[in-house]
Order: structure tokens, then C-alpha cells, then sequence
């Protein structure tokens, strides 16, 4: 009798762990579903035809007869390689004069020994509260004055220092053993040397995980370069993407405008795909979005 | 000495453009605020005072701004962290597929805002050809034809929402993964020999070791959503007085910028007012965890 008990007792919990096992799984395809979905549709799409697309009152969920037309289109109706082009060279640019001043930064701060060091590393500190929005108009003012709206420069200068990554990286250089210098300051290495050699290649984790991070940020970046540009040769793609969108291709060409969506997309996905348990430390560390 | 200088030089990129970019404009801004009629083009005000601050706050703009920004925040902060939070605990009670759900969540941070509400738009949209794929799943489940884009405004702010949520999930739940997993383990053993039920052990256990982690995403949930611009204009379009879907920092770029742009000090009263409502949110949100978060 009790042994029976015990084994019906058993058989419903082994019932009702396999129901809510399957209960999380819907749950977790669902929201992958949700996800993914609109990254299907918008591939999907840009392999229709115009027609095809424009004739569905129902969408179709797949196509039989995929084109590349619309990629064709995207490129040559409007500038998008140009777009790239430019998104290409102000995310490179950027992300290399940031690292410079941060790392120097950072060094300066973890190492070296000077007056005033904590009083200055407080004003760091305290900047970071300030919220883009309001330097932002400003900043705009002082670009428009200098004459460097629609050039790279004014894209590029306002954002080459982040005070949380100069807190981010000193706080790595600081964990490098001080012998390690001190050693180094008797073998005669001068400071630059030092920093070349020796904490660089320690703290690569942290230099890739910044890198990789401002490359996302500068990829995606809409609002600065919408109040710098209107010089359509200066466009980067987020501006380029809404360009599209407001004037597009002469006349509602959805299946163009998605190629335009995919071939965007497409640089930082692959990215995120090769670096993914990178960037995913990184951002579990450093990232801040919504 | 030479140490000295030395620091210092290294440090000079970072203190220029920091001066110029970040001191300067703060204190700018703060100006620009309290100069009335101010002009762009002479760069000549005619006076000093509140003008500015009553002007915005007696713009309908920025009343509506104000009214969707906060609707955003207030649906989509406890929205986006529960729903973070059930599929981060789903998500760590599983083995298999873990880290293929992982990197599937995780996709949209990646992807051009931008971009991709493109795709939301041509997914919720009414136009000559089609109703839009999500209306005609609402149709078919006996609903009304709704355009998400164009129509009334609960369905816009429908979408608002839904697409914010969206975008700030992955971040969200790669958080939460991480704190789950650092949870250290006896306590669950412990827990388990004393079979305490599950809701319990979420409760006691779970909850109160990753309290700061929620803690840090409410607040930065907070901040962002308060922040919100870009989702607005990948899904309306830059015209957002137009859609009545603007926000505050959406107010804050038309003032200075755009056909109706020009007003800098305008914009900088706009700008300081959200400054000083999220400082005060985030004061009350720091007052709450004091008393509600289990720092070990």
C-alpha cells in the first residue's frame, strides 16, 4: 500500500516536471519566435520582387522564386555603399583616437604619480552623470561655429573620450603587479615602453571589449550625425536608412528599402556571430543600453 | 617634475576634449536656458529670466512629449524587467540549447535601431497593398483592421512599446543570466534538503542575492526610457509632432534642429527640465533600494 502511494506520488512529480518543462521551452521559443522574426521577414522580403510583394494582400511566408534585384537596387538608387562607406571610416577613426586617449588616460591615472591625481580622477568620475542630452546642444553650436558640420571631424571629436572606459581600463592597469614596473623602471624601460609592452598586451581583454563595444556604438549611432549632416556625402548609414525611409527609392519600394535594412545589418551580426562569448562579457560588463 | 609632466600630458586629450565637449557645454547650457530670445543667427538675446522654462512647459509639444515619455517609461520599465526576468530563470533551469537561446536573445543589441524598426513598421502598417502582416493576424483571430502606424494613438504607442521592449531585452536578460549564475549553489543544496517549495526558495533565496542586479536594470531602465528618441523615429518617422508620438528628447532635437528648429535656448530649458526629472526618479529609485535590496 505505501509503496504504491510512493511510486504514484513519484509518477506525478516525474508528470508534472515534464509538464513545466515543457512549459519553459514554449515559453523560450516563443520569445526566440519573437526575435528572430523580424529578421526572417525582412530577408524575406528582400529576395521579392516588387511586384510580387506589392500583389500579396496576404503576405506570403516564403518565396519560391527568390531575386537579387533589390539588392542591386539598393545600391545603385541610392548611395548606400557611400553610406557604408562613410559609417566605415568614422567607425574606424573614432574607436582608434578613443582607444589612444583612454589608454593614455587610464595609464596616467593607474601609474603614474602626479598632484592632484584623486581630485582630478573625482572630476573624471562626476562627468559620467551628465547625460549626453545636454551637452548635445552645445555641442551642436560649437561644431556650426567652427564650420565643421558635414566633415568627419565634427562627427568624430565629441565622442572620442568615455570617461567610464579610462574608470574601466585604469581599474585593469591596476591590477598589474607594481614590481612588474618597478623591475622594468631598473632595466631602464622608459614609461611609453613600458605601457607598449607590458600593459597593453596584459589588459588585451579589456582593450577588445571596449574596442568592440565602441564599434557597436559608432555602428548604430543616429542622433549626432543627424544634427551634423545634411550633406547626403556625409550621411552614415543610420541617417542613410532614414533618408530612405522618408524619400526612399522615388516610390514605395519595400523589398529595395529591406535589402537596404539587410546589407546594414549584415556587419555587425557576423560580428557578434564570430566574437559572440566576447562581446557578451563585454557588454554583461560594460554596457549600458536601455 | 619630469613624473609630473609626463602624467600630465597624458592626460591632456582626455582633459581638452572633456573641457570642450562635456565642462563647457554643461555650463552652456545652463546660460542658454535663461537667455530669452535668444537668435541663432545674431547670436543676441534681449533678456535674462524663466521665459524659457514657462515657454516649454505651456508648449503643447512638450506637453504631449512629456505625456508619451512617461507612458513609455511606465509600461515598458516593469514590463521589460519581469519579462527579462522569467526567461533568464527559465533560461538558467535548462541545459540544453542554453547557449543558443542565449545568442539568439541577444541579436537585437547588435542591430541598427534604425534599421530594424523598419521592419516593425512594415510589419504593423496599413498601406494601399496590405493591411500589415500583424493586423491581418488580428483580423483573422476576429479583431478590427488596425493600422499600428498611421491610426489611433494607443495602438502607435502599442507598437512604441512593444518595439522599446524589444530592443532593451537583450541587455536585460543577459544581466539577470549573469547574476542567476553567480548565486552560489550551497544555497540551493541547502534548500533543497529541507525541501522548501520552489516559489519559496525564488523568494528567500533568488531574489534577495540578485536584488542589486535587478536594482542596477531598474534604474538604467529608468534612465534609458526616459531618454527615448531613436525607437520613435525608426518607427514614425522624423516628423514625430506630426505622429503625436514625440518625446522630451525628441523635443529637445526638433527646438534645435529641423524645420522647426533654431531655438537653442529652448531646447536647453527642454533638456535641463528631463535632466531634473530623472535626477529625481533616480534619487527616489537609490531612496527605495536602500530599504528593499539585499547587499551581501
Amino acid at each position: 500500500m505505501n509503496e504504491e502511494t510512493n511510486k504514484k506520488l513519484k509518477q506525478q512529480a516525474m508528470v508534472s516536471e515534464k509538464v513545466r518543462k515543457i512549459v519553459v521551452y514554449f515559453l523560450l521559443i516563443l520569445w526566440a519566435v519573437l526575435v528572430l522574426f523580424p529578421f526572417y521577414w525582412m530577408i524575406l522580403t528582400s529576395v521579392k520582387t516588387y511586384g510580387s510583394y506589392n500583389s500579396e494582400y496576404v503576405p506570403k511566408f516564403f518565396t519560391l522564386s527568390p531575386t537579387m534585384q533589390n539588392y542591386v537596387t539598393a545600391f545603385t538608387a541610392v548611395p548606400l555603399a557611400k553610406y557604408f562607406f562613410n559609417t566605415f571610416i568614422f567607425t574606424v577613426l573614432t574607436t582608434l583616437l578613443m582607444m589612444v586617449v583612454v589608454i593614455l588616460s587610464a595609464f596616467a591615472f593607474a601609474r603614474l604619480d602626479f598632484k592632484g591625481k584623486d581630485i582630478v580622477f573625482s572630476l573624471f568620475l562626476s562627468l559620467m552623470m551628465i547625460p549626453n542630452e545636454l551637452v548635445i546642444i552645445t555641442n551642436y553650436v560649437t561644431i556650426t561655429n567652427l564650420d565643421l558640420r558635414n566633415t568627419f571631424l565634427g562627427l568624430i571629436l565629441p565622442s572620442v573620450t568615455s570617461v567610464f572606459y579610462i574608470y574601466l581600463l585604469k581599474e585593469n592597469f591596476e591590477q598589474i603587479p607594481e614590481e612588474l614596473y618597478k623591475a622594468a623602471k631598473v632595466d631602464g624601460t622608459s614609461d611609453f615602453r613600458y605601457l607598449w609592452k607590458v600593459m597593453l598586451p596584459i589588459s588585451r581583454p579589456t582593450i577588445v571589449t571596449i574596442t568592440i563595444l565602441k564599434v557597436i556604438e559608432c555602428w548604430n549611432s543616429y542622433v549626432w550625425p543627424r544634427l551634423i549632416t545634411d550633406d547626403q556625402n556625409y550621411f552614415l548609414v543610420s541617417n542613410g536608412i532614414q533618408e530612405i525611409r522618408e524619400n526612399g527609392f522615388g516610390r514605395e519600394n519595400v523589398p529595395a528599402m529591406m535589402a537596404a535594412v539587410v546589407v546594414i545589418s549584415v556587419p555587425l551580426v557576423v560580428l557578434f556571430l564570430i566574437f559572440r562569448h566576447k562581446i557578451m562579457a563585454g557588454v554583461a560588463r560594460g554596457g549600458t543600453k536601455g | 617634475m619630469k613624473k609630473n609632466l609626463t602624467a600630465w600630458l597624458c592626460l591632456l586629450p582626455a582633459i581638452a576634449f572633456l573641457g570642450v565637449f562635456m565642462v563647457y557645454p554643461l555650463v552652456d547650457v545652463l546660460i542658454y536656458s535663461f537667455e530669452e530670445g535668444y537668435n541663432f543667427a545674431s547670436q543676441t538675446f534681449w533678456g535674462t529670466g524663466l521665459y524659457n522654462y514657462s515657454y516649454v512647459l505651456h508648449d503643447p509639444y512638450f506637453i504631449q512629449a512629456l505625456k508619451n515619455t512617461f507612458i513609455i517609461v511606465i509600461i515598458t520599465v516593469p514590463l521589460s524587467t519581469g519579462i527579462a526576468l522569467l526567461i533568464s530563470l527559465e533560461l538558467s533551469s535548462i541545459k540544453a540549447l542554453r547557449d543558443f537561446f542565449q545568442t539568439v536573445y541577444f541579436l537585437p543589441y547588435v542591430t541598427n535601431t534604425l534599421a530594424v524598426g523598419l521592419v516593425f513598421m512594415i510589419l504593423f502598417k496599413k498601406t494601399a497593398y496590405s493591411d500589415g502582416l500583424v493586423s491581418l493576424l488580428i483580423q483573422l483571430f476576429g479583431g478590427p483592421s488596425v493600422d499600428f502606424i498611421d491610426g489611433p494613438y494607443w495602438a502607435k504607442m502599442f507598437v512604441m512599446c512593444f518595439y522599446t521592449i524589444w530592443i532593451v531585452m537583450p541587455f536585460k536578460i543577459l544581466i539577470l543570466t549573469s547574476a542567476l549564475a553567480s548565486v552560489n549553489p550551497m544555497f540551493y543544496k541547502a534548500a533543497e534538503v529541507d525541501a522548501t517549495p520552489k516559489w519559496r526558495i525564488f523568494y528567500k533565496i533568488t531574489l534577495p542575492m540578485i536584488s542589486p542586479m535587478v536594482f542596477y536594470l531598474v534604474i538604467t531602465g529608468f534612465i534609458g526610457a526616459f531618454k527615448a528618441y531613436s525607437d520613435e523615429v525608426a518607427l514614425f518617422g522624423t516628423d514625430l509632432n506630426a505622429a503625436g508620438m514625440n518625446t522630451i528628447v525628441g523635443y529637445v532635437y526638433d527646438m534645435l534642429y529641423g524645420n522647426s528648429g533654431g531655438y537653442p535656448s529652448y531646447a536647453s530649458a527642454a533638456a535641463l527640465i528631463l535632466f531634473a526629472i530623472v535626477f529625481t526618479i533616480t534619487t527616489i529609485n537609490l531612496m527605495v533600494s536602500r530599504k528593499t535590496v539585499y547587499y551581501q
